[in-house]
Order: C-alpha cells, then structure tokens, then sequence
C-alpha cells in the first residue's frame, strides 16, 4: 500500500529542476549542451504554418473543377499577394472577364480538380522557445527543443492561471494566513513576483493587471473569481494561455486558506531573488503544477546535501490534508491500520493517522497528498 | 491463446480508470460455484510523476493480497521472481499463489478520443458518430459539410484538437464524390497532429463511399495512417457500423494504447486483449437486455466521462458524455448545469462561494472522497446533474434512422432533418447505475433516489445498481468464461434496490395513484415520496390506480395490474411529478422538502 497514494507537490528549498523546452512543430535548436542560459535565452525557434483560407475558384470563375488548371494565373506553390489575380476566365467570345482575386498575402497551395477548392495559406507564424529558468542546456531533443537544468528552490501550486513570467520576489504578506488586498499593491510592484499570505481577492487581481504586476503567488482563490476574472468556468482544470496581465499561482486551494507555513517561509527566504514562475495546470492528461521556481545563485556551492525522499504512503512522510473536514492541515504520518474504517459520512475506506503536532486525527487514505520535499 | 474455461480456479480482474485503479478477484468456491472473494482499489498512475499505468495496477492488486491474505504478486524470490526488474502477477495458480486469469479494461489516458467527419449532418456524419461511440471512444467533434460552419473554422477546429484518430465517412456508395473529396481536402490542409506520440502518423479511418477510395488516398495518403473499411451507411437506408467499429477498436489498441503511458507493458501481462471500459460495460447490458427480453438503460458514471447505454427494442445505443463526470470533469457540470441546478438538489442551507468554492477543489484534487455527511450530500447533488444531462445527450443520440425514406438526393437530404429518439421512459424496464458515486454510495437508498432524480423514471421502472463496480470486468469475462461471468453478475454484481412508481400527470384533487398491494391501499400525493418494504426476494401483485389524466405506463388514467420486485431498498412511489419534476424553488421550502424526502428513503443517518 505504501506507493498507492496521491502524489503531492513539491515544496523545498534546494532540487535539481529540469525543465523540456519544446517547439510545437519541428525547428531549430539554437543551442549545444553545456550552454550556459538565461531564462529570457531563446533556445529554439521555428515557423508555425500559416493561417488557411479556402476560396472555391470554380464559383467565382463560373468554371467546371478540371478546367481550372487551364485558367491559373498564379500556379500552386506560387506566392500571393492581396489582391492578386489568382485565376481568370473569359466568356463570350473574351468580351467578358471574371477572375478570383486573393483576399491575403501568402502562398497558392493546392487547387482541387474535383471541388475547385482552393487552399490559401497565410505566411509562417515565427515561434520562438525561451529557457525559462536560468540554467545549463543538458540535453538536445533534436529538431524540437532542449532540456534546461538548474539547482533550485521550487515552490508548486495546485492551481495556476496564465503562462510563464521571470521577476524578482517580494513579500507582501507578513503573515501565511494574511490576505492580500487591492489595497496592498503599489505601482513599486510592476514587473515584480508578488507573494501574499492566503486568499488573493479579485479586486487585488484586477489591480496587480492594472499595476503590471508579473505575478501573484497565493494560499488561496475564490473559485466564482476565476469566472468573474476569465469570463467563462474554467470547466476542466487545464489552464496557462489565458490572456491575463497576472500570472496566479494558488499554493492550497479554493477559498480563504492560509498558505503553508514551510512554503510561506521557504518563499520569505527568498525575497528579492529572480524567481521564474508559471500559472500552467493540468490535472490529467499528464499532470503539469503551477510553479515558482528559484534558481541557486551562480557560483554558490552546494548548501544542502540533495536527498530523495522516499516517498509514498509511510510512517514518518509528511502530508497535506485535501479535503474537508481538515482541509490544509499539515502533519506527519503515525499510522498506517489495514482495516476500514468508517467516516462520518459512513462510507468505510482505508484510513491513515496524521499527527498534527497538537492531535492526531484518522484521514481517509484519499484524502491526503504528500509533501515532496 | 485458448483458454479453457473448465480450467480457471481464479480471475483476477482490472479496470484502469481516468481516476481510480480497481481490481477484483473471482474464486471457484468448493461447491463449483464463481464468486467474487475480494476487491482493491488505487489511484491510477498513467499520469506524471508515475506515468506508468502498471504501478496502479500493481497497487490495487496488492490491496486484494493485503485484505484477501493471498499472493498474486511476485516477490523477486527464486520462486517467484520478478519480471525486468518489476513485480509481476503469478500465473497460474499453484498451491493457492496465483491467479489462473489475468484481464483488464481500460479508459485510462483520457480513453480513446477521435473526431468524425462526414458529409451530411444527420446522416452520415452521425453514422460516424454512433460507429465511434459503439467502439468506445469520445467524439471531440463532428464534422459536416452542413454544420454551419466555414471551411477556415473547421479547419482550426481540426488544428486545435489533438485526435487519436479520425473517421471519415460521407456518401452512399455511388453516391456523391464531390463533398467526400472536399472533407478530404479539409483534413489534409489543416495537418493534424495526433494526441500521443510525435513520430508516427495520425490514424484515419474512411468508411465513406468506396468509389472516391481513390480520391482519398491521393489527398491524404503519405500524410496520414490511412485505413478503408465498408462504407458505414452505404444507402441511407441501412447502416453498416461493425467494419467501422472493429476498425477503430484495432487501430485503438495497435497505436493510442501502445502509446499511453505504461500499456505497452500491460498488453503483455493480460492473458486476453485490453479492452475499452464502456466497450466492456455495453457487452453487459446489452446480454442482460436479450436475457431478460427488457428496455434497458445503464449509466456508468466516473471520473472524467459518463457512459449511458440503452437497450429499446433490441436496439442498443451508447453514447460519452466526455465533459461530464465527477472528478476531473466535476467543474463542466457546475458550468453546463448552472449553480441553481446543482444547489436545487443540496438538502442543506450551503453558500453558493462555498458550494463553488467546493467543486473546485474537487477538481483540482479529484482523487479525494466524501469524508463528512455535508460534503457527501453535495457530491451526489452533483451526480445527479452529471446523470440528468448525460441521460438528455443520450435521449438526443440513440434515434431511429429517418433519412431513408424521404431523401432522394443529397439536395433532399441537405433539406430535412432530426430523426426520432429511442428512449421512452414509461417502456423502460430497468436501470441500472454503475460508477463510483453510485456503486460506493454507502446507503443503496442514495443510489436509487439519485438515479430517480437524475433519469426521472416514468410508471414502473425497476432499478438496480453495480454493487462496487465490477460491470466492465464481467463484460471482458463473458467473453471467456459467459457462465462465471453470469454467476458472478446474478450472485455479486448486480444489486437489486427495488421497483418506481412515478405517475406523470397531475391530479385536480385526491391523490395521484393509489396502489394496492396484497388487498392494502396505499396512497401517494402530489410532492410526496413513499417508501413501501419489499425485499429482494419479495415480489408482489400490485393494482395501480392513477388519477383521472395521470398515466402510470397504461395510458392516462388507466388502470395498471403488475408484479412488482423488491430489492435491498423496496417499493419507492414518487408524486413530486413528471415533465417536470417539481422542485420548490425558494430556497427554505426545497430544503424543507429535500429533507421530508431524504426522511422517506432514510437517506442519511440522523
């Protein structure tokens, strides 16, 4: 049973990261392992193809699918330009004349004899791949990207929005159980990481956007806010492109919830570091966890001896509780019984001790997630 | 592989869901007899950071040796040694070490996710539809020449959505070239990617009129996995799904499971092919349809996805409620139900912040559980919406085919439309409610009201329920070893709750049904549910009466003279109406209401 559980997230002050730069589409790698990079490094570029259009070239001629080759001006593969004449015919003795004119610039790609379809195709689109994390290149993915490593500390979330921002830290928040307000940022917080303590108001939200500020790191979220925030539910928790001024990272959860203390003071350690932070969530589908990630300094050698923690569901781990009635509570595991127990909601499930420090309480199995350190 | 039914002592079976890992285990008892002996449970590990669906399964299966005090598992002695370094599971059984039978199911990774294209919106394109659904898979999109949108929108669409693969139908054959050719032109100028794996092709399969084959593979061949099958609907009076449904099923397991995390490996564990969960599922219902020559619908209900399954008149329907379940899902149904849906069915006074505060943690920790009695009366209000809307996209789906009779050409066909759904409540004979919300309720009476709710049963309908979930197994079993896997269905499996009385109509005055039972009248008023004893092995003649107007399943105000089965909960007479439900809406009398309710079941401890 002791590798049945759910996986945690990471908090802790000193990990090898090593993060997947990948190009959507194959490219070009600009980069050789043992480069030394910085997070705003383009390491990799391509070109996404370009935007299709479909013009029916035998409509607008007034001609029969396979008598178009005949009456091509601009051939396939051809380039285009607006208002180019694509394809012309002429009637009645030549006294009339039709033509298909391109409504973009770009490129002819194919004219169907069958449907007289014929596909436009809108410029290369430029993507360009950052390192993100101030780091070593370790890896080459050959025609797709690269992989970055660093030494640092990491700090997941259980529930981000928007993508990746690189900025220094600051600590708003005196307190892990302190919420941050509108009325806590100032124009001084432009461009910068912006810790609080637990729930972060939608007002606060709105404000950092207006402020500029890079990102917001907090215990918790109000989940109506997400709505009110983006416009729409948030139905499946996959997020990172929403177009929004503020990178969010909820450290906890839903609703006024302190935020851990080892992670509140993990971060407090940290003020005025570069910190690269990214709101990307995906529960399934191969998890990703919205992130704080800070990078050891360069040059500095190893504090801390790195260990692997060992893992799962044994005496001794350390653990969050993830579901009510002790939602956030953080204690060590004490027990670990065989038999099922039956919860108040009298469902019997396998059950687990937390020792809270103060108490100790039975949790289902289920309801637990392990802090990785 | 031949396996002899004759030689299987013990089944050890999996199913490998979005959220759950379940295994169960089958033993022949001294008497000969197959019965279900134990059962374990753990979180599926197709995701990161364990990305390997067999640790799941190894998890669960070491649940049944903890709690059975048997091994199946081995232990990396020389006895029992492990495979490539991993624990592997002990064939055959030897001294009681072991299982004889190894099989599992499967909807892990998100399933099979495929998009359709055909020509005609109502015709083909949902020919493409019910083939894919009959195979297992989701249907991200549908595409149709007349389904309003641009050739340049589809396109994007085709680009956005990462397919496992992709069906392609249109044209009877003989029929129209034209329209076929121009989807074909669609898929290949927006090039799209497959969900899993970089390096090999996305899959298609044509099913569409085998005289533009041709055509097609000149469009789309070199670019992507191109597959001809029979055409799906080759006149549009009959449709041909099976090509096209073993098709896909094949190109599932060849190229998506093998690409999933860890199934590479677990294909060469199982003694027969993996199967898809809702493949599995339909299997069963559809056997117990043709036993019990009844109208079935069944509903399984999970983490990501909500299956349901009709039986009317022979006629079976699948349909994937992809963006509808209780786990990684749970937020689609508070945005397609609404907050007012959901909170109609909370017995409690609950603010709605903190309802939606709720049903987002879920979503993003969706492995958790229900641990107080509060926050497991708001997760089967949840259900109940999950079921209602899966059940109203099935109502959509399962249809009679109508475009045969009337169209002549595809102009004619362009021009009508809709078709006539299967479902007709009041001939509905049994539902049957699968799915942890409902399988684990730890009260049968919250899994039978829940299903009343949700599918809002009309006359009689008996219920019953998957007693820890096991109806996907028993579907890859039967195909096997049919007799164990009936035993195990009849003896362990299904859960009989009781029959439903539910009149539809409304009464000026009096009652709205009286029903005797055993020369006792028993009364049923409008905004009332009644719990009347009847255990599983009880069945009772019953006369019902309805009122003038109100239709018990003879007609309005007909008389009713049937037999009525019991089950673990009894006879359940429901007057809080039909078409619709009546539901107060002020908020203190639906909470007065739900409790008079709840009371009647004895849903919930005091």
């Amino acid at each position: 049973m002791g590798d049945a559980y759910t996986p945690g997230l990471t908090v802790t002050r000193r990990t090898i990261v090593r993060k997947t730069r990948r190009l959507p589409m194959p490219g070009t790698v600009l980069r050789a392992v043992g480069d030394r990079v910085n997070a705003a490094d383009v390491v990799a570029r391509t070109s996404l193809p370009g935007k299709v259009h479909m013009l029916n070239l035998g409509t607008a001629l007034g001609a029969m699918p396979d008598e178009l080759a005949a009456k091509l001006v601009v051939q396939p593969g051809g380039a285009l330009t607006k208002g180019t004449v694509i394809a012309e015919s002429r009637s009645f003795f030549g006294l009339f004349r039709s033509r298909a004119l391109s409504p973009i610039d770009g490129t002819l790609e194919s004219v169907s004899a069958v449907t007289g379809q014929a596909v436009l195709r809108e410029p290369p689109v430029p993507v360009e791949v950052k390192a993100y994390l101030d780091g070593t290149i370790v890896e080459i993915l050959e025609g797709e990207g690269v992989v970055v490593e660093t030494e640092a500390a990491l700090v997941q979330g259980i529930f981000g929005l928007a993508g990746e921002v690189h900025a220094p830290l600051v600590m708003i928040a005196t307190r892990p159980d302190q919420p941050l307000e509108a009325g806590d940022l100032t124009a001084a917080h432009a461009g910068m990481v912006v810790v609080g303590g637990a729930r972060v108001s939608l007002a606060a939200m709105r404000r950092a956007m207006e402020l500029g500020v890079a990102a917001i790191v907090a215990g918790g979220f109000a989940y109506q806010d997400v709505r009110e925030l983006l416009g729409y539910d948030v139905g499946v928790a996959i997020t990172g492109t929403e177009k929004l001024a503020t990178t969010l990272v909820v450290t906890e959860g839903f609703g006024d919830i302190a935020m851990a203390k080892a992670t509140f003071a993990l971060l407090a350690g940290f003020a005025g570091r570069i910190a690269s932070v990214c709101g990307a969530t995906q529960i399934r589908a191969g998890v990703i966890r919205p992130e704080v990630v800070i990078p050891a300094e360069a040059g500095v050698a190893r504090e801390v001896e790195l260990e692997a923690g060992e893992g799962g569901l044994v005496v001794g781990a350390p653990v969050r509780c993830i579901r009510a009635p002790h939602f956030g509570k953080l204690g060590t595991i004490s027990a670990l019984p065989h038999a099922l127990h039956t919860m108040p909601s009298e469902t019997r499930v396998r059950v687990l001790e937390v020792d809270l420090g103060d108490e100790r309480i039975l949790v289902a199995r289920a309801n637990v997630e392990v802090i990785e350190r | 592989m031949t396996i002899d039914p004759a030689s299987i002592r013990s089944v050890l079976a999996t199913d490998c869901g979005s959220t759950t890992t379940k295994a169960i285990l089958i033993e022949k008892n001294a008497a000969g007899e197959y019965r279900l002996t134990g059962r374990g449970e753990a979180p599926t590990t197709v995701e990161a950071p364990v990305e390997d669906v067999t640790r799941g399964v190894l998890n669960a299966v070491r649940e049944i040796q903890e709690l059975r005090g048997r091994q199946f598992l081995s232990d990396g002695s020389a006895e029992y040694p492990h495979q490539d370094g991993q624990p592997a599971i002990i064939r055959p059984e030897e001294d009681g070490v072991g299982t004889d039978l190894y099989i599992s199911t499967s909807s892990a990774g998100g399933g099979l996710q495929m998009m359709v294209a055909g020509v005609v919106k109502n015709m083909t394109t949902e020919s493409a539809t019910r083939a894919a659904l009959g195979a297992g898979a989701i249907v991200m999109d549908a595409l149709a020449t007349n389904d309003g949108r641009l050739p340049h929108e589809k396109i994007e669409r085709i680009r956005a959505l990462r397919p496992d693969m992709i069906l392609l139908a249109g044209g009877t054959d003989g029929g129209t070239r034209k329209h076929v050719v121009a989807i074909a032109e669609l898929l290949r100028a927006a090039q799209p990617r497959p969900r899993l794996g970089q390096g090999f092709d996305l899959p298609v399969i044509y099913a569409g009129n085998v005289a533009v084959r041709a055509d097609v593979e000149a469009i789309l061949g070199g670019t992507v996995a191109l597959q001809f099958v029979d055409n799906l609907r080759p006149t549009l009076e009959q449709e041909h799904l099976a090509p096209a449904r073993d098709a896909i099923h094949d190109v599932f397991m060849e190229h998506v499971m093998a690409q999933a995390p860890g199934y590479a490996k677990l294909l060469t564990w199982t003694d027969v092919p993996i199967m898809p969960t809702p493949g599995a599922m339909g299997l069963i219902i559809q056997a117990l349809a043709a036993r019990d020559q009844v109208n079935v619908v069944g509903v399984d209900i999970g983490g990501a996805t909500t299956d349901v399954f009709s039986v009317f008149d022979g006629i079976f329907n699948r349909t994937v409620s992809a963006n509808l379940g209780m786990s990684y899902s749970v937020s689609n149904v508070l945005a397609e139900a609404g907050l007012p849906n959901i909170g109609r069915w909370v017995p409690f006074e609950l603010d709605p912040a903190d309802l939606r505060d709720r049903i987002g943690n879920k979503m993003i920790r969706p492995t958790t559980i229900p641990e107080t009695l509060d926050e497991l009366k708001i997760e089967q209000a949840i259900s109940r919406e999950a079921l209602r809307l899966s059940f109203v996209q099935h109502k959509q789906f399962a249809v009679r085919l109508t475009g045969g009779q009337k169209a002549s050409s595809i102009a004619d066909a362009f021009a009508q439309g809709g078709s006539n759904t299967l479902v007709d409540l009041l001939k509905l004979d049994l539902l049957v409610g699968s799915g942890g919300v409902l399988s684990h309720a730890p009260r049968r009476a919250q899994s039978m009201l829940m299903m009343i709710d949700a599918f809002q049963v009309e006359g009689v309908t008996e219920l019953a329920v998957d007693s820890i979930f096991m109806m996907p197994h028993l579907g890859v079993l039967s195909t096997i070893h049919p007799a164990a896997a009936t035993e195990v269905f009849e003896k362990d499996c299904l859960v009989r709750l009781g029959t439903c009385v539910a009149p539809v109509g409304t009464a000026k005055h009096g009652p709205l049904l009286t029903v005797e039972l055993d020369g006792a009248k028993h009364e049923l008023r409008a905004g009332h549910l009644r719990l009347i004893p009847l255990a599983s092995d009880q069945a009772v003649r019953a006369i019902l009466t309805p009122a003038k107007g109100v239709d018990v399943g003879g007609g309005a105000g007909e008389r009713v003279e049937k037999t009525l089965r019991g089950g673990t909960v009894g006879l359940v007479l429901d007057g809080r109406g039909r078409r619709p439900m009546t539901i107060p809406t002020e908020r203190a009398a639906r909470v007065a209401a739900s409790a008079e309710w709840s009371a009647a079941l004895d849903l919930y401890p005091a």
